[in-house]
């Protein structure tokens, strides 16, 4: 299991009481006898609860809420790209380039970003504040180029608006 | 054609929208109760009427796949919206969730009484974040207002409805791959038959649907199958959402009647061509799995299923990205051959091995270091992925790269014999 990272910090994760509440009306939503639906719902509960990542204990701690077999949560975890197996930093920032973006001048929201926090695409800053991904795209196309920091959309951006934006981060 | 009927987007320019009593003022909910006091037959049968087809790309007559659900009830049934927009260029059925949410839920209640569906979710791609919140805010309400839940608008049937988030693979849009995710699996597509129809989520019979394809019921119930196959052309009836990208003045979603020319919709609507119209290089009409078509198609082909394949290209789900005439089709295509290849779910071997092959011989050929061959290496490899695979993803990755060796040879050639593209 290369791929999943062992990590001290995470090395009992644990729902909190209102997190835990969570994951009560996330099974709700199914019939009782398919628990195992609410594996990706609360795996994203897991990583906004644990850092922003999923650790191979948090795996683990995920598969024994939801009553699967680990080996199930590990592959639901590594075939989705929103599943961070590795941390990530404080602000997790993703650039569409994909076809609109790209014809809308992706490629430099890319450079100015690189430039802007001195990291480079798939990289993470020395101070853990940011992590910069090239990713695919969100849906976003009319309003290209965008990206993603955290669960925010940023839409229409230019090179201005990039720099104003990672500034105004608090 | 009359023009400028607006059945999805008519109320998403009121204040809040998205509010249940904004809804309800605009007389939402109110083909709902209409539905549900006809006959579970005369509801598919006005949706067959209407000749709707399927917005998510297939093109699919939605009527038509409502009768296949068997009408015994030994099985639970179940109605999935399909919200992954994943395809590139689509981002129409967001403006329907931001603004339009009970709209959607109307339309699945309908289908889900017509199909005898007890319960439904929405699969929604897991970066729409807020988007899923504004779809969970509205079956809130909906519940509230007793629009789901156990007695629907006081009568005798049972609808529960929930969201579910994907978490970023392009495969869970294909309806098989999204039920294997919907039951908490990797999203690998199943091989059909057995359609979902029969055997679908849980193994029970399912109804998958699009977005806009569900928020367009509410209207064929209200005015009736004939009235809507009236809209737009023949064997494409109604209006449609358009997703208008890339080098237009005015990018945007833009809701129109299914036939219009392709150069109205982006000269009177999306703003015209970056340039002027004479500075359009090609357009790609139905999302990136679509062949583009060059300027000379472009000037004569209207926006429906039919012709736009008798154009050799396909409407799928209708998101049109717009090129000028500076960019290099090699490098776009290049780009997207990444794309497939990275969403590849590996189950085939043509599909896996394929999209890997097209993306490397995209690249080297785009960087200056691929040979003449190379492009019929390319057809070659396509010709053995399409219709080879277990899911349309395959020929999704084909399209683009044999649409565009046939539109534009001239520039592949050109980027063999010079290492660069021709347009600097
Ligand atoms: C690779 C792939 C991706 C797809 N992505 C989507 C999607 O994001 N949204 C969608 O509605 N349909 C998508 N589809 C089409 C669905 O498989 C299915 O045809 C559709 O949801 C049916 O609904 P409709 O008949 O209302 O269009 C995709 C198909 C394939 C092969
Ligand atoms: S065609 Fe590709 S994406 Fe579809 S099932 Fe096969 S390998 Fe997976
Ligand atoms: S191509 Fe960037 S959001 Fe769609």
């Amino acid at each position: 299991m290369s791929i999943m990272q062992e990590d001290t910090q995470q090395d009992k994760p644990q729902f909190s009481a209102s997190a835990m509440k969570q994951v009560e009306e996330i099974f709700s939503r199914y019939p009782d006898e398919r628990r195992a639906s609410a594996l990706m719902p609360v795996l994203h509960l897991a990583q906004s609860e644990f850092g922003g990542w999923l650790s191979r204990p948090a795996l683990d701690y995920v598969a024994e809420v939801v009553g699967v077999a680990p080996i199930r949560c590990y592959e639901v975890a590594t075939f989705y790209t929103m599943y961070n197996l590795k941390p990530v930093g404080k602000y997790h920032v993703q650039v569409c380039t994909n076809i609109a973006c790209w014809l809308c001048d992706s490629d430099n929201v890319v450079k100015v970003l690189e430039d802007k926090v001195q990291a480079k695409m798939g990289g993470t800053t020395q101070d853990n504040r940011f992590t910069l991904s090239e990713v695919e795209c969100l849906g976003a196309c009319i309003n290209a180029p965008m990206m993603q920091v955290n669960d925010d959309y940023y839409e229409n951006l230019t090179a201005d608006r990039v720099a104003e934006i990672i500034d105004r981060l608090p | 054609m009359s023009s400028k009927v607006q059945i999805l987007f008519k109320n998403i320019h009121k204040k809040d929208s998205h509010t249940y009593k904004v809804a309800r003022d605009g007389g939402g909910y109110k083909q709902a109760e209409k539905a549900l006091n006809m006959s579970t037959e005369d509801v598919i049968d006005e949706v067959k009427r209407a000749g709707i087809r399927g917005r998510g790309g297939a093109g699919f007559p939605a009527g038509l796949k409502w009768s296949f659900i068997p009408k015994d009830n030994s099985r639970a049934k179940y109605l999935v919206c399909n919200a992954d927009e994943g395809e590139p260029g689509t981002c129409k059925d967001r403006d329907i969730i931001r603004y339009a949410p009970h709209l959607l839920i109307e339309g699945m209640i309908i289908a889900a009484f017509a199909v005898g569906a007890e319960r439904g979710y929405i699969y929604i791609r897991g970066e729409f974040v807020k988007e899923a919140k504004i779809l969970e805010k509205a079956i809130q309400e909906a519940k509230e207002n007793g629009f789901l839940g156990d007695k629907v608008g006081g009568k005798n049937f049972r609808f529960e409805l929930a969201v579910h988030r994907g978490a970023g693979a392009y495969v869970c849009g294909e309806e098989t791959g999204l039920i294997e995710s919907l039951e908490g699996k990797k999203g690998q597509p199943r091989v059909k038959p057995p359609f979902p129809a029969n055997i679908g989520l849980w193994g029970g019979p399912t109804v998958i649907n699009n977005v806009e394809t569900l928020s367009s019921i509410p209207s064929i119930i209200e005015n009736g199958g004939d009235w809507y196959g009236k809209l737009g052309v023949e064997k494409s009836s109604g209006t449609k959402l358009f997703s208008i990208s890339g080098h237009v003045n005015k990018p945007g979603n833009y809701e129109v009647e299914l036939g219009i020319p392709m150069k109205t919709l982006i000269e009177e609507y999306a703003g015209g061509v970056r340039g002027g119209w004479d500075n359009l290089k090609g357009v790609i009409p139905g999302g990136a799995s679509s062949a583009v078509l060059p300027k000379e198609v472009c000037e004569t082909v209207t926006m429906d299923y039919d012709a736009i394949a008798k154009a050799g290209s396909m409407l799928g789900s209708g998101a049109m990205i717009v090129m000028d005439k500076s960019v290099c089709i090699v490098r776009a295509i290049e780009r997207l051959s990444r794309f497939y290849r990275h969403e590849s779910c590996g189950q085939c071997t043509p599909c896996r091995e394929g999209t890997g092959w097209l993306s490397q011989i995209m690249t080297r050929i785009e960087s200056g270091k691929g040979v003449e061959d190379d492009i019929d290496l390319l057809l070659s490899i396509g010709n053995n992925i399409a219709g080879k695979t277990i899911c349309a993803l395959g020929d999704a990755a084909v399209g683009p790269v044999s649409g565009s060796i046939k539109a534009f040879r001239d520039e592949y050639i050109y980027h063999v014999e010079h290492g660069r593209c021709m347009v600097g």
